[in-house]
């Protein structure tokens, strides 16, 4: 059994990293603008294809695609919101939950068009490492690594530059921020960005171990959903800690039982928390 | 209650009865499937409409119940060979059910939460039929083509079904009049605008709130039954398609939402464009785009819809349009 489940353990705890980043983004934006994105897999999606198409057409390494992949989210974004959020930021939730379904549908749709549903892999290999007797591939590991330095320097931007601490004020209260003189449209524009961003990462990120396809960003937006309501909305750190939960009950789970079975388990897990404690595990009390 | 007098009650009724009696009457095949289409659109707007239109809260699992009727009644008929008119009824029975169940579980939850809980239901729903046995799991079922002689034979049945289909919408859109022009609906609509105020009230929302999340899933575990009993046949991946929830938010917002005539007319024109779009050269690949298109631009503009757009711009028709 231990000879099975450790590995297994590792596997899912390195992805979890990348889980985490991937719904830091849905956490951010939640927490300073009280909108769950619903365009979260599709933007999760261009990440993966970002990597996918600077390699196979630029040949750059994927590691330094990342790079123009975080820029890319970033304008996305800023783009999304301008467009589609900003108007109908103070209407009733309903009308923001579907403002972002609308881009998701759009990118989609486009995204069908030009790569069709079927699966692309970014042809890259680190090899693999040994840790004892355990062998963990080195794209697993570098994607742990690139996770928290991410989480690091997200942590970082938040608390010792201006822009974060104006982020961080209209999060707290947008009235109040906007008297200081913070300009609100411009910093909720860059919070919705820097979402964008983090989510279009761990699609990069998941390009370099996974195949992909347009539609995989699905999958991973509704991991995110567990995730954040795991670590509590609007919490960025919870959001790690959530993805590392779900990524060690993903790598732990297939070693007792059928692997079909995991997503039952983990949306009425999902559910469960949502009824029990609304605010998270580890969010405040309400 | 006098309501054969207003406009507003019958102008609905008598639309849904002219596009059903127009291939009866005609007897043209490929009219009535189109008709049938369509009505199915209709009849799933309309029921999500009185949660999310009367009640404010939104669903991203309506197609949930929608599947799971469908499994129960066909199990019925498939394995335990029971005629569709106990089949039907059960299935709406059987979605209403659990929406009582769930109701009383996550209508607990308010706004986003809410939503991101129906969407948890959604996944959680068909991941369970994936793997759940006596439905037959990823295969699905099938019915044998000899249960339909009962019905006159296979061609009479699709007729059968689709007689059965409009005298369910009718249903359907005077049970959405006369819930949204009661007491009951007065109070939904209340906690709509402001849940808590509307407690202070005297709305006793919990119980409201179920109440109209039961009656939305009642009718689309009907549907379902109908729907597969003319299929023949029943998958996973047919009963939950989760993007139909999602389009038949964008039918009910298309259309109005809140309005008893909104989500008819939102049913109708979705998938009649949806048609159109299939066969245009140019659209044929990107018609999911357009239909995102469509919904901003509605979102962002006219978040009344088609009729809460006419109500706002001829004051005249308010009293005709509900």
């Amino acid at each position: 059994m231990a000879e099975v489940l450790l590995p297994s353990l590792i596997d899912g705890l390195l992805l979890g990293f990348v889980y985490g980043i991937a719904a830091m983004g849905l956490s951010l934006i939640w927490g300073v603008m009280n909108v769950i994105n619903l365009a979260h897999g599709p933007i999760i999606a261009l990440g993966m294809f970002g990597v996918y198409l600077s390699f196979s057409y630029l040949g750059l390494n994927p590691y330094l695609a990342l790079i123009l992949v975080a820029i890319g989210g970033l304008l996305a974004g800023v783009v999304i919101y301008a467009v589609a959020v900003h108007r109908v930021l103070n209407a009733p939730h309903l009308s923001t939950l579907l403002a972002t379904f609308s881009v998701n549908m759009i990118i989609i749709g486009l995204g069908t068009a030009a790569f069709s549903v079927s699966p692309y892999n970014v042809d890259y290999s680190l090899g693999s490492a040994s840790l004892g007797s355990i062998r963990v591939p080195v794209s697993r590991l570098a994607a742990a690594l690139a996770a928290i330095i991410v989480t690091a320097l997200l942590y970082l931007f938040l608390y010792r530059s201006r822009p974060g601490k104006y982020i961080r004020a209209v999060a707290n209260n947008r009235g109040a921020a906007e008297l200081m003189g913070i300009p609100s449209a411009r910093v909720l524009a860059l919070s919705f960005g820097l979402g964008t961003m983090l989510a279009a990462l761990a699609g990069g990120l998941i390009a370099t171990f996974f195949p992909i396809t347009i539609l995989s960003g699905g999958g991973y937006e509704l991991r995110s959903f567990v995730i954040v309501v795991l670590g509590g909305l609007g919490n960025p750190l919870g959001a790690l800690i959530g993805g590392l939960i779900l990524g060690t009950l993903e790598g732990v789970i297939p070693v007792f039982t059928i692997t079909t079975w995991v997503p039952v388990f983990e949306f009425v897990l999902f559910v469960l928390i949502l009824l029990v404690r609304p605010s998270g595990l580890l969010g405040r009390r309400t | 209650m006098n309501a054969w007098n207003k406009p507003g009650f019958w102008l609905p009724l008598a639309l849904v009865l002219a596009a059903g009696a127009w291939p009866l009457i005609t007897g043209r095949e490929a009219t009535r499937e189109v008709i049938f289409t369509a009505l199915i659109s209709v009849a799933l707007a309309s029921s999500l409409n009185i949660l999310l239109g009367y009640t404010g809260y939104v669903s991203f699992g309506h197609i949930v119940f929608f599947g799971l009727g469908a499994y129960v009644g066909f199990y019925m008929m498939s394995a335990l060979d029971l005629p569709l008119y106990l089949a039907a009824p059960a299935g709406g029975l059987s979605a209403g059910f659990l929406a009582f169940l769930l109701g009383k579980a996550i209508l607990r939850l308010r706004g986003a939460y809410f939503a991101l809980a129906t969407i948890g239901v959604n996944e959680a729903a068909r991941a369970f039929v994936n793997n759940f046995d006596p439905f037959g799991g990823p295969i699905g079922m099938r019915l044998n083509f000899r249960f339909y002689d009962a019905y006159g034979g296979a061609a009479r049945a699709l007729w059968t079904t689709f007689v059965a289909l409009v005298v369910l919408t009718l249903i359907l859109l005077a049970v959405s009049y006369l819930v949204k022009s009661s007491k009951f609906g007065l109070s939904l609509q209340a906690i709509r605008e402001n849940e808590d105020a509307a407690q202070v009230m005297g709305v006793f929302a919990p119980s409201a709130k179920t109440w109209a999340f039961v009656i939305s899933a009642i009718f689309p575990g009907i549907i379902g039954v109908l729907f597969f009993f003319k299929n023949g046949n029943i998958e996973p991946g047919d009963a939950f398609r989760l993007h139909l929830s999602i389009e038949t938010i964008v039918m009910v917002m298309l259309g109005g939402q809140g309005t008893v005539l909104g989500p008819l007319l939102g049913g109708a024109g979705y998938q009649r464009l949806r048609g159109t779009l299939l066969v245009t050269p140019l659209f044929k690949d990107i018609q999911l785009t357009v239909a995102g298109v469509l919904l901003l631009v509605i979102i962002l503009f006219v978040p009344g819809g088609v009729v809460g757009w006419l109500r706002s711009r001829f004051p005249v028709l308010r009293r005709v349009l509900e």
